[in-house]
This record gives structure tokens, C-alpha cells and sequence, in this order.
């Protein structure tokens, strides 16, 4: 501790109440009632409320939905931490290696500009990117000559879900290597000096001073990104509504169409603690690779 | 200027002419990605100024003549309903998510309070808790407290799930500022709400100012919450509001173009404006604690 508190007493509770209450009711409880639910079966519009016990976990280890929901997401946390932490990281290390000046300031602007967009905003225009007639990802392909790799991106099965991960790659990795640009230029540029004199290459400097030093911050990106894999929902949802024949779904669009279309509202529970589960682990996972140190998340 | 000083010794590195090479390609391959960072926004822009028919006639090309009126047609079309939708809802929910949670900060850092560990692991835990898990259960709550379809569902909701984050950045900030000014405060004789609002609160300015803008970001850009507890048009905000709009222009794309470049400026204008102190936030909240 810093030694800078002072005596407080129970009155100072009143400052933290409004925070605690707030959790409590609206984060907390839900949670905790969502793991309830899981065991009954019920509908949006009757209150009355059936209890299954597992029957809805039953449910969902032979729905062919859930499974590939899940392949889904896992394929978005494999390809975010790829193209994301890995190549925000690199991304990074270039632009904070390499480039000087004004040009500097107004890459790293540019990458960002997209992650401040809404996933509607952003999943809209790439739907019309990738539309047949008109959309710029054909037209590319057109005129480099590969017309054979022409798809109707969202609309194939095989597709979909790949051109969607595809787009939150282009919308996130300027946000990520932000986050990491923030982390090197804590490095103090003296290490860095004392190792080129030691005739180190700038390969080398990176994985021996630069990576070590963000690990830090390469641990916090991952958990955002595979948490933040698994959560996937509202691009999904602007740009395939899950489909076609529900091959693009997440775990998130599939618990929303189960709960408010098909008027599962238990079977919709019983994904969410599957999803809460995951995220859970991916936390605590990381918080014990990162050895609790300064990683509060 | 740390930078062209220490120029000189990468050359003592060793690679001479290799490395002057490899810094051509990796000007060209950054300036690739800024292009095709950009380009889909500029195709975006254009596109809202394009009748259908140029729309699918030359998707790459500029619009022949600039049709304004696009604008003006989406504007009336929802945009501007979707907007005030938006600005209402963040506004409202920057406000309580930032008093409250420079409270808490202030309560944890600043004064010895009872269960002061428990209090800070409940507050800070709140960020393992996505809001998909509890997605359900609140469609309950909220029709059974009453506030389900107004802005108050998105308000409160927004506040509760990002005061763990938001108590997180200010509390690792406060914990580093001295005493010093708050025991002169005290001598002085000051109130402890004095002491927050005119001690605490201007000098944590900076990382105030990041996590409002933060907020502001979350906020304007939920979806999941805004979809499932909304359901009056009227009320909808923009990440919402867009996607109805898209059944709404009936097939007139320009019209749906321009919709979503008009959505998107205040977030990028709200982001140029405040870089400095977003990028210096995330500095302060992640490095230190």
C-alpha cells in the first residue's frame, strides 16, 4: 500500500454503494439466475416455468447448431490471436521501429479509425463488399485474374463465417497494435541502444527486449481476443443472421435466435453457461500464465 | 528526438545495405494496409452519393453528379431519431458510470474502509462477466422492474457492466496520487465531497477524460442489450437503428450508404478530437497497479 489512506469508517460504504448495488442487481444476480434457468424450459411469453433438469444440456450436445456455433467461434479466436495479437504485435514493433515523425502519428491513426466504427456500421459495408454484383472483394479478384476464387461470400455455407472473421480482422488490428505501441514506448530506448552496440540485429532486439517486455501486454490482448472471440455476435447478426442454413452462427447469434425465434428460453440459457464457462476459464487461464502480475483482468 | 539520436547506433547494428531494403518494403507494406484500411470507408462515403443504377454500374467509380440529397433522405429516413437515441443514451450513461465509479476509486484508494478487499475483487471481478451469460435473466428483470423498452434499461445496464472496467482505470490511477494536497484540503477544513470534487476529481482529469471517452465508445456502439431491450423504433439507437433502416430504404443503397457514413463521423470525429488522451489513458490504466 502507498500509505496514502485514511481513516474512513462505514459512512465512506456510501461512496462505494451505488457501484456495488449496480453490480449485484444487474450483473451478479443475472448471472447467477442464468445457471437456474439452464434447468427449466420456458418461453419469452408464458412466465410459467418447467423444470427439465439437464434435459437442456442433453439438448444441446445433439444439436448440430451448437457444434458448429462453437467450431465458429473457436475458428474467430484462433484467426483474431493470429492476425490480431500476432500481427498487431508486429505491426507494433515496424511502425514503432521504423517510421518517424508526422507520417508515424498518422498511420497509427489511420489503423485505429476503424475499431471506433459500430460492428453494424463496419458488417453492413462489408456485406455490400463482399456482395457478387458489386462488392469490391470480387472486383479485386477480377482484376488480378482470379476469377476462380469469386464467391458469393456470405452467402456460400462454406464461406460465410470466414469472410465475416475476415472482416473483424481488418476493423481490430490497428486497435490491438495500438495497445501494444502504448506498451513499447514504456521500454526505456536505452536498452535497445546497449544491444545495437552489442551488434544486435533489429530481429534480434525485438524478440530479445521488445517481446520479453510486452509480454504483459500480449497476455491481456489474448484474453480480450479469445473472450472477446466467444462473445461474437452482433457482426454475425448484421451480416448473416447466422445463416445460410445456419452455418455462420456463433454461440451469441445462437442463443438469441433459440431464446427470441424459437422460444427456447432455458436451452438459450443453458449456451449462455456454456459461454460463460469459456470465458471464465480463458480469465483465469490467463490470469495464472501471467502469474498475477500487474494483469488485473 | 529520442528517436534521430539514437538513429546512428541501429546503423551500428551491422546490416548496412539490407536493412535500407528492408525498410523500403516495410514503408510499402504499411502505406498497403493504411490503403486498404481506408479504402472500404472512402467506397462508403462515395457510394452515398451514387444513384442505384451508378451504384451497380461502376461500383468502383466516382458518382457522376454529388447527390446530397441521399443524405437528406436517410437523415429523415431514422438517422436523425437513431442519433438523438444515441447521444441521449451515452450521455446518460457516461455520466453514472463515471461518478460512480470515481466514488468507488476515491472510497478504495484514498480512505480505510471496512471489507475494502472483498469490495475491490467483487468491483473488479465484474470484468470476467460477459454480458451474453446474463442476457436472459435480464429480459426478466427489466420487464419485472418496469424499465424493460426505455432508456433506462440501456442506461443502467451500460453503467453496471463497464464500472468494473472504468473503477479498474481510475482506481489505478488515484492509488499514485499524493496526499499531499488532500491533508491541506483537510487543514483547511474541507468536506470529504469537497475534497473529491475539488481535490481528487481535477487532478485524476486525465485519466477521467480517458475513460469517459471510453465509455462513450462502449456505449454508442452496443448492440446485443440495445436489441433485446428495445423494442419501439422510436427508441432505438444507432448500431440498432441501421439495421432497420436497411429494410427501410427499399432497395435504395445510396440512401442506406449514406445513412451508415453519417453514422459513423461522430465516433471518428469524437476519436480524432481525443486521441492523445485515449492513447494516454490506456497507457496509464494498463501499465500501472
Amino acid at each position: 500500500m502507498t500509505g496514502t489512506t485514511r481513516r474512513g469508517g462505514w459512512s465512506m460504504l456510501l461512496w462505494v454503494a451505488p457501484a456495488v448495488l449496480l453490480l449485484v442487481v444487474f450483473v451478479y444476480y443475472p448471472v447467477v439466475e442464468n445457471l437456474r434457468l439452464s434447468l427449466y424450459r420456458w418461453s419469452p411469453f408464458s412466465p410459467r416455468e418447467v423444470f427439465v433438469g439437464l434435459d437442456n444440456y442433453a439438448t444441446l450436445g445433439a444439436d448440430p447448431v451448437f457444434w458448429s456455433s462453437l467450431f465458429n467461434n473457436a475458428a474467430y479466436a484462433v484467426v483474431s490471436v493470429v492476425f490480431q495479437v500476432g500481427g498487431g504485435l508486429v505491426l507494433a514493433a515496424v511502425l514503432e521501429e521504423l517510421v518517424r515523425g508526422r507520417l508515424k502519428g498518422l498511420l497509427r491513426t489511420i489503423y485505429f479509425v476503424p475499431a471506433v466504427l459500430s460492428l453494424t456500421i463496419t458488417g453492413l459495408l462489408f456485406q455490400f463488399m463482399y456482395n457478387p454484383q458489386i462488392g469490391l472483394v470480387n472486383g479485386l479478384l477480377d482484376v488480378l485474374g482470379l476469377d476462380a476464387w469469386k464467391h458469393s461470400w456470405l452467402g456460400e455455407s462454406a464461406t460465410a463465417i470466414w469472410a465475416i472473421i475476415a472482416m473483424s480482422q481488418w476493423q481490430s488490428v490497428g486497435y490491438v497494435a495500438v495497445l501494444f505501441i502504448v506498451a513499447m514506448q514504456r521500454i526505456p530506448r536505452e536498452l535497445y541502444e546497449a544491444a545495437y552496440i552489442d551488434g544486435a540485429s533489429r530481429v534480434q532486439a525485438f524478440l530479445r527486449i521488445t517481446l520479453p517486455l510486452v509480454r504483459e501486454m500480449t497476455l491481456l490482448a489474448m484474453i480480450i481476443t479469445v473472450s472477446g472471440a466467444f462473445l461474437v455476435m452482433n457482426e454475425v447478426w448484421v451480416m448473416t443472421a447466422g445463416g445460410p442454413n445456419n452455418a455462420s452462427h456463433t454461440l451469441g447469434t445462437w442463443l438469441y435466435k433459440s431464446a427470441f425465434f424459437n422460444d427456447q428460453m432455458g436451452y438459450a440459457a443453458a449456451i449462455a453457461v456454456v459461454i460463460f464457462i469459456i470465458t471464465m476459464t480463458a480469465s483465469i487461464l490467463q490470469l495464472f500464465l501471467g502469474r498475477g502480475k500487474a494483469v488485473q483482468y | 528526438m529520442a528517436g534521430t539520436a539514437a538513429r546512428p547506433t541501429y546503423r551500428g547494428g551491422g546490416d548496412g545495405v539490407g536493412s535500407s531494403v528492408g525498410r523500403v518494403v516495410a514503408y510499402v507494406l504499411l502505406i498497403v494496409l493504411a490503403v486498404a484500411i481506408v479504402y472500404p470507408l472512402v467506397w462508403m462515403a462515395l457510394n452515398g452519393f451514387k444513384s442505384n443504377a451508378e451504384l451497380f454500374g461502376d461500383p468502383w467509380g466516382l458518382p457522376t453528379t454529388w447527390r446530397w440529397e441521399n443524405f437528406g433522405k436517410a437523415w429523415s429516413l431514422g438517422v436523425v431519431r437513431y442519433l438523438a437515441n444515441s447521444v441521449i443514451v451515452t450521455g446518460a450513461s457516461v455520466v453514472t458510470t463515471i461518478l460512480f465509479s470515481s466514488m468507488a476509486a476515491y472510497a478504495l484508494t484514498r480512505h480505510r474502509i471496512p471489507f475494502a478487499g472483498p469490495i475491490t475483487v467483487l468491483l473488479l471481478g465484474g470484468m470476467m462477466l460477459a454480458p451474453t451469460v446474463a442476457l436472459i435473466p435480464l429480459f426478466r428483470l427489466l420487464q419485472a422492474i418496469g424499465i424493460f423498452n426505455t432508456y433506462w434499461a440501456l442506461v443502467v445496464l451500460y453503467t453496471a457492466f463497464r464500472i468494473p472496467f472504468t473503477v479498474f482505470l481510475i482506481r489505478a490511477y488515484m492509488i499514485t496520487l499524493s496526499r499531499d494536497m488532500e491533508d491541506a484540503a483537510v487543514v483547511d477544513g474541507a468536506s470529504r465531497w469537497q475534497i473529491f470534487w475539488l481535490v481528487i476529481m481535477p487532478i485524476s482529469r486525465p485519466i477521467i477524460v480517458s475513460a469517459a471517452l471510453l465509455q462513450a465508445l462502449f456505449s454508442w456502439n452496443e448492440f446485443v442489450f440495445a436489441l433485446v431491450f428495445i423494442n419501439d423504433t422510436e427508441l432505438k439507437t444507432l448500431p440498432v437503428g441501421l439495421l432497420a433502416m436497411q429494410g427501410r430504404v427499399l432497395s435504395d443503397w445510396p440512401v442506406l450508404f449514406a445513412a451508415l457514413t453519417m453514422a459513423s463521423i461522430p465516433m471518428i470525429l469524437l476519436f480524432l478530437a481525443g486521441q492523445r488522451q485515449f492513447i494516454r489513458g490506456l497507457a496509464e490504466g494498463f501499465g500501472k497497479g
